[in-house]
């Protein structure tokens, strides 16, 4: 299985790298669109700003590339919020995979969002043999909105999208590679689609 | 909901575990993959590493034990201990690190907390601040909380917010090593000022003190070290009495 990490200069890639080496994967890291294309699982990873993030996806052409995707892919963090249509964080547009819009978390609550919360509702087989409710590790200021494509919701101020899919687009908010066994857990699920 | 964080603290000099007593007499209290790996199965919410060895050897051995930490362990971790510079920060996270820690390089140049949440994002950002409790006002102290600064705790807590900084880790230099519990006054204060997370840490002696950083100093996060280390406090222990507090907990 041919496993690649987009690797276009945000986010802890090395968590992820670590985390699927621990599941016996040696995930390869590129911005090479033709890897990409002949990968058979896609992480598409991100931590850090959204307009500054999306401006590297279009220095490397991976803006248009992503939403054509047609082997699963899986958003984490930033990397699901930059999938959806669009964000506030520097009043971004996003590749709009996802019917979503991600807006910020207001000063009722600590922001950013940090540490262990719930997931509930939850669908897919990238949830198989977790249990509802169970604990995931999120650090976040933004989120997605409820929507008919979340597959994954937890509370913070409101209740939000913690993943998204369409089709063989996966996203998920919080850091499985940081999220214990359950964590791992979630990863082999996306390695098993 | 979202729960409270219980954080072990590892102090590392040249590649192994210590802990101070307010701040001297290290005593060495293992080997921190294996401690780490150890805690993270135990229930740990997080992890933090201290760097005190301040030479050019042990820095490069932080980085090895960085990278050996990553690899093996599922939680995520802060590093921090004589970071200056945003090279420093970029190797760290590189090696693996979730977040990093910064404290006097913060104080001695602010701006440096700005480049930083810029650059990495506010998240992986956290001002670590030492206060002493002189004459009833909080100051903001350096160097492991040896020279005092003419900052207030408070104004100081609030510029880095404002800066970017993602998190506070407030030690209490009074209540650090004399296990006589948090300084839930002052914790209580900050984080009503402040919107980010805030860790509580020096003072942890018994279970009762964790009720209290959470529920009179409304820390989002504990910190100790030798509570855990030497078994004094169960990590378990801890979080089930967490729980039948009504303190929103992970088990």
């Amino acid at each position: 299985m041919k496993l690649v990490i987009i690797d276009y200069g945000a986010g802890n890639i090395k968590s992820i790298q670590f985390a699927l080496m621990r599941l016996g994967i040696n995930a390869i890291l590129s911005n090479n669109i033709d890897e990409i294309i002949n990968a058979d699982k896609i992480i598409f990873p991100g931590v850090g700003e959204a307009s500054s993030a999306m401006k590297m996806l279009q220095k490397s052409g991976l803006d248009q590339l992503i939403p054509k995707l047609k082997q699963p892919v899986l958003g984490i963090c930033l990397g699901m919020q930059l999938m959806c249509k669009s964000t506030e964080e520097g009043n971004t547009k996003g590749l709009g995979i996802f019917n979503a819009h991600v807006k910020r978390f207001s000063n009722s609550v600590k922001v950013p969002q940090m540490g262990w919360n719930v997931i509930f509702n939850l669908k897919t087989n990238l949830f198989k043999g977790i249990k509802n409710k169970e604990f995931m590790y999120l650090v976040h200021s933004f989120y997605a909105e409820n929507s008919e494509q979340a597959i994954a919701l937890t509370d913070y101020e409101t209740t939000y999208a913690s993943a998204l899919q369409k089709d063989n687009f996966y996203g998920v908010q919080f850091h499985p590679e940081k999220s214990g066994i359950e964590g791992s857990r979630i990863l082999q699920n996306f390695i098993e689609l | 909901m979202l729960t409270k964080r219980i954080i072990p603290c590892l102090d590392i000099k040249n590649g192994r575990t210590v802990k101070g007593v307010n701040f001297v007499n290290l005593i060495d209290a293992g080997d921190p993959v294996v401690l780490a790996k150890q805690y993270a199965e135990l229930g740990a919410d997080e992890l933090v590493f201290l760097d005190i060895s301040a030479t050019l050897d042990g820095r490069k051995t932080m980085l090895e034990m960085v990278l050996k930490v990553a690899e093996q362990v599922n939680i995520p971790f802060t590093v921090g201990g004589g970071i200056s510079s945003i090279s420093d920060v970029d190797l760290l996270l590189k090696s693996g690190a979730d977040k990093v820690s910064i404290n006097s390089s913060a104080i001695k140049n602010p701006g440096l907390v700005n480049e930083l949440a810029e650059k990495f994002g506010s998240q992986c950002v956290v001002v670590a601040i030492d206060a002493k409790k002189i004459n009833g006002e909080w100051i903001v102290h350096l160097a492991g909380g040896t020279i005092a600064t003419a900052l207030n705790l408070f104004d100081w807590a609030k510029e880095v917010e404002k800066r970017g900084a993602g998190e506070i880790l407030f030690t209490s230099m009074n209540n650090d090593g004399t296990k006589s519990g948090f300084a839930t006054e002052a914790l209580a204060k900050l984080s009503a000022l402040l919107n980010i997370p805030i860790i509580a840490s020096g003072g942890a002696g018994n279970i009762q003190h964790f009720v209290d950083a959470f529920q009179k100093g409304k820390a989002d996060a504990a910190l100790a070290a030798s509570v855990f280390h030497f078994g004094e406090i169960p990590i378990l222990k801890l979080k089930q009495e967490l729980k039948n507090n009504k303190i929103p907990i992970r088990i």
